[in-house]
């Protein structure tokens, strides 16, 4: 499973599950007395989402696959060239949200503050520049329902687009501290937002040599 | 009680109406809501299904305009009846019920949990639910009323709008929005499920102690996860076909009503249909397996026996998923796919009669030589084996690629799915009821009101469903409004007519159950904690559970789920969550 690496000192694991010990108090309904829900089952739930998001991406992909294979329609364009940087942003903010990890583990928590924000703002700047490699496109008249190639272009840059807003509304959640309102610990947050932003990263690499190979 | 309880304080409960059953978390309310919608779901479905064998046999009955617009039924108004029953039935009953609805009230007490993992996921799952049954019954209101495109939606019919006739406007539209609304839904539930299961399990539950309802609701959640995704990935294609003028199921120079439709080239509604059953046969898996749970789980109860085969039952559950993604093309055989393709599904889908066939034989080992109490609980789950095996053995003949090019189409596939997906389901869902009642309203359910509704029900379906397959094999096809213009199909007229009462019927013995479930939850004896003397953990807490499920003690376990009879104990079964050293002084 992606994501155990964070050392174990950090993680209020409450055990419960297999042969574990009976659990610790403040669970998700509130009240002495209850099992914590652990911190591991956040994690858990990541890979297990993580699991139905591909299957959707993985649906499209077949999809396109097929379209392509069986089409005479099929118009090759060029993509916009801004898609190169916004693979580069992307890339670059999965170095950073590493870097972002490696010093909350360390207990820097002003450092971890800059690059986990530095990540959000690459992320921004990631759909900002996918926003305008649709307006290009939208400028050289390549729209929707103009090909079966464009239609698969806006329909897997939106859908990842929107994945990848998500995960920047978790990064906020987590840069601003909002977690605290939860019953996850600060170290189960980063950790599950980075595995989700990493994912996400991987997705757009995935996608944009198959836009880039298959177009 | 185990050695590792605390003695600590209950939970509060929440207090106020809306935070208490309205939008809650406690999954044991969740869980009502969920049987509750498909319950009203399926008395829509079962009307729509008397309308249907109404206009079959006097097809030119007038209703009342209230309920068909302009009295007489048209073909269109019968196939959107077709429609939204199968949408319906498949989506927000067997769905529904079974997995959402027993699973959430019952998975977290099984394994001595105090909720879901992520409550909060799990009330927007139930919600968005809701909200999806709201905008596919709105279809029934808007001009043009109800899609007409079957619950399979193929394109390119549900594809071009209005042109392709009624309810294929505004009604088509909702029709896939509801879809992919539920599609969320039962992807947050299903990863709810999965984390609940891996990561909340009482000290000592390892997964092989795990009650078999409990892995029938990790197994249907894990088809979920991986089905409900494409499903919403094609639902999102086909609106865009739709609204957005895209071509990715919708092929060029179609003709409709004698008018060449533009605007549309190269798609595939090929396409749609290989993304549609890579979800839709999970997807009778998903309705089926919670099914296949609650059966092992009541026959060993009433049998006062170990379920046979423990291990065996686990992983031909785990067969049957893991084989039910790679079938897809049975469904498809003729739609002109290489005979290579056919022949690979259909030995892929026989071979699954291989770990159905092992379960119906640990089914009988369970009852063999068991001191059986013939329960209502007990009736309905040996009915899910005979419905099971009845419409599994149809399914051998529907899987051979040049039988199934004759049977396609006719009504011997509609008795086949609707006693193995439909009614087994049903009965799986019957049995859980009268099983699990006690425990949820804290009171019992009236037991001979219960064998009434089972002996009704269980004669009626054979009734409806069984003569459906000679009719089927004679040539009948299926979604045919009106057969009396068809010469060869007038001497079977007879037939449907006897399908017709035996709906009505079977349909009228439901009341009993209504009015068994309403009336026992005010009114029925009051329930002791374990009244059917069963050994998980769900009977080991007060009736009906407290907010927090076990008050503050949470339970260890110490054994198998299905400890009865066990030489030399003091009774003849033994709760998971006895010590060695409890068991001989075990109350």
């Amino acid at each position: 499973m992606p994501g155990t690496t964070l050392s174990e000192d950090l993680q209020q694991t409450h055990g419960r599950g297999g042969a574990g010990d009976s659990g610790g108090d403040g669970g998700d309904s509130g009240g002495p007395g209850i099992p914590a829900v652990p911190q591991r089952a956040y994690i858990t739930g990541m890979s297990v989402a993580l699991a139905g998001i591909l299957m959707f991406f993985m649906a499209l992909t077949s999809a396109f696959i097929v379209r392509k294979g069986i089409s005479l329609d099929w118009q090759p364009f060029a993509l916009p060239k801004i898609l190169w940087l916004n693979t580069a942003i992307l890339l670059a903010s999965s170095w950073t949200i590493l870097r972002a990890r490696k010093f909350f583990r360390l207990g820097d928590m002003p450092n971890f503050s800059h690059w986990w924000n530095v990540t959000t703002a690459m992320g921004l700047f990631f759909l900002a520049g996918q926003l305008l490699a649709w307006r290009q496109l939208a400028a050289a008249g390549v729209f929707l329902a103009s090909s079966p190639s464009n239609s698969f272009f806006y329909v897997l840059t939106a859908a990842h687009g929107l994945h990848l807003l998500g995960g920047i509304v978790a990064l906020l959640f987590v840069g601003l501290r909002w977690q605290h309102q939860t019953h996850l610990t600060p170290a189960t947050a980063t950790e599950v937002v980075s595995i989700y932003w990493h994912f996400m990263d991987g997705l757009w690499v995935f996608l944009f040599l198959l836009l880039y190979l298959g177009r | 009680m185990s050695s590792h309880e605390h003695a600590v304080h209950v939970a509060p409960t929440p207090s106020g109406f809306i935070r208490k059953y309205i939008f809650s978390v406690d999954h044991k309310v969740i869980g009502i809501q969920y049987i509750l919608l498909a319950l009203t779901a399926v008395v829509i479905g079962i009307v729509l299904s008397l309308l249907m064998r109404f206009h079959l046999v006097w097809p030119g009955a007038k209703f009342p305009s209230w309920m068909i617009s302009g009295g007489v039924m048209t073909p269109e108004q019968y196939l959107s009846l077709v429609t939204m029953h199968g949408t319906l039935m498949v989506f927000f009953v067997l769905t529904t019920a079974p997995q959402s609805g027993f699973g959430n009230y019952f998975l977290p007490i099984q394994i001595g949990a105090p909720d879901m993992a992520f409550p909060r996921i799990n009330m927007l799952s139930f919600w968005f639910t809701f909200l999806a049954f709201v905008v596919m019954v709105a279809a029934f209101f808007v001009p043009g009323g109800a899609p007409i495109s079957g619950w399979t939606a193929y394109p390119p019919l549900s594809g071009l709008g209005q042109v392709t006739g009624p309810g294929e406007g505004l009604g088509q539209d909702l029709w896939i929005i509801s879809i992919a609304i539920f599609s969320g839904a039962s992807l947050m539930g299903a990863l709810n499920f999965i984390a609940t299961t891996i990561d909340l399990r009482a000290p000592g539950l390892s997964l092989m102690r795990l009650p078999l309802t409990a892995w029938a609701w990790f197994i249907t959640a894990i088809l979920g996860l991986l089905a409900f995704g494409v499903l919403l990935a094609a639902g999102i294609l086909l609106l865009l076909d739709r609204m957005a003028g895209t071509s990715f199921f919708i092929p060029a120079g179609l003709v409709v009503t004698d008018v060449v439709q533009k605007g549309h080239a190269g798609g595939s509604p090929l396409l749609w249909q290989h993304l549609f059953w890579f979800f839709g046969h999970p997807e009778v898996y998903i309705a089926v397996l919670p099914g296949m749970g609650v059966a092992s789980h009541i026959l060993s109860t009433f049998s006062r026996k170990p379920v046979f085969g423990y291990r065996a039952m686990v992983y031909a559950m785990s067969s049957i998923g893991f084989l039910g993604f790679m079938v897809w093309g049975h469904h498809m055989f003729v739609s002109g796919m290489s005979p290579y393709s056919a022949i690979a599904f259909s030995v892929l889908t026989m071979s699954i009669g291989v770990p159905s066939a092992i379960k119906t034989f640990n089914w009988l080992g369970t009852l063999w030589g068991g001191k059986i109490r013939f329960t209502s609980a007990m009736l309905f789950a040996i009915g899910f084996v005979s419905l099971f095996v009845s419409g599994g053995l149809s399914g051998l003949f529907l899987a051979q690629p040049a039988i199934d090019l004759y049977f396609h189409d006719t009504y011997f596939v509609v008795g086949h799915f609707h006693l193995i997906m439909g009614v087994a389901a049903i009965f799986g869902i019957f049995a859980a009821t009268y099983f699990w009642f006690p425990k949820m309203y804290g009171r019992m359910m009236n037991e001979g009101l219960g064998k009434l509704h089972f002996w009704i029900t269980f004669v009626g379906v054979y009734c409806i469903f069984m003569p459906m397959h000679y009719l089927g094999v004679v040539g009948n096809p299926r979604r045919y409004s009106d057969f009396s213009a068809n010469h060869f199909l007038a001497p079977l007229y007879s037939i449907h007519l006897f399908i017709t009462i035996a709906a009505i019927v079977t349909a009228a013995a439901q009341l009993f159950f209504i009015l068994n479930y309403f009336w026992s939850m005010k009114k029925g004896p009051k329930a002791p904690d374990n009244p059917w003397n069963a050994t998980t953990l769900e009977w080991t807490t007060s009736t009906p559970p407290p907010h927090d499920n076990f008050g503050g003690h949470y339970p260890s376990v110490y054994r198998g789920p299905y400890e009865f009879s066990v030489p030399g104990a003091a009774e003849d079964f033994i709760p998971q969550h006895l010590t060695p050293d409890q068991v001989g002084k075990a109350k």
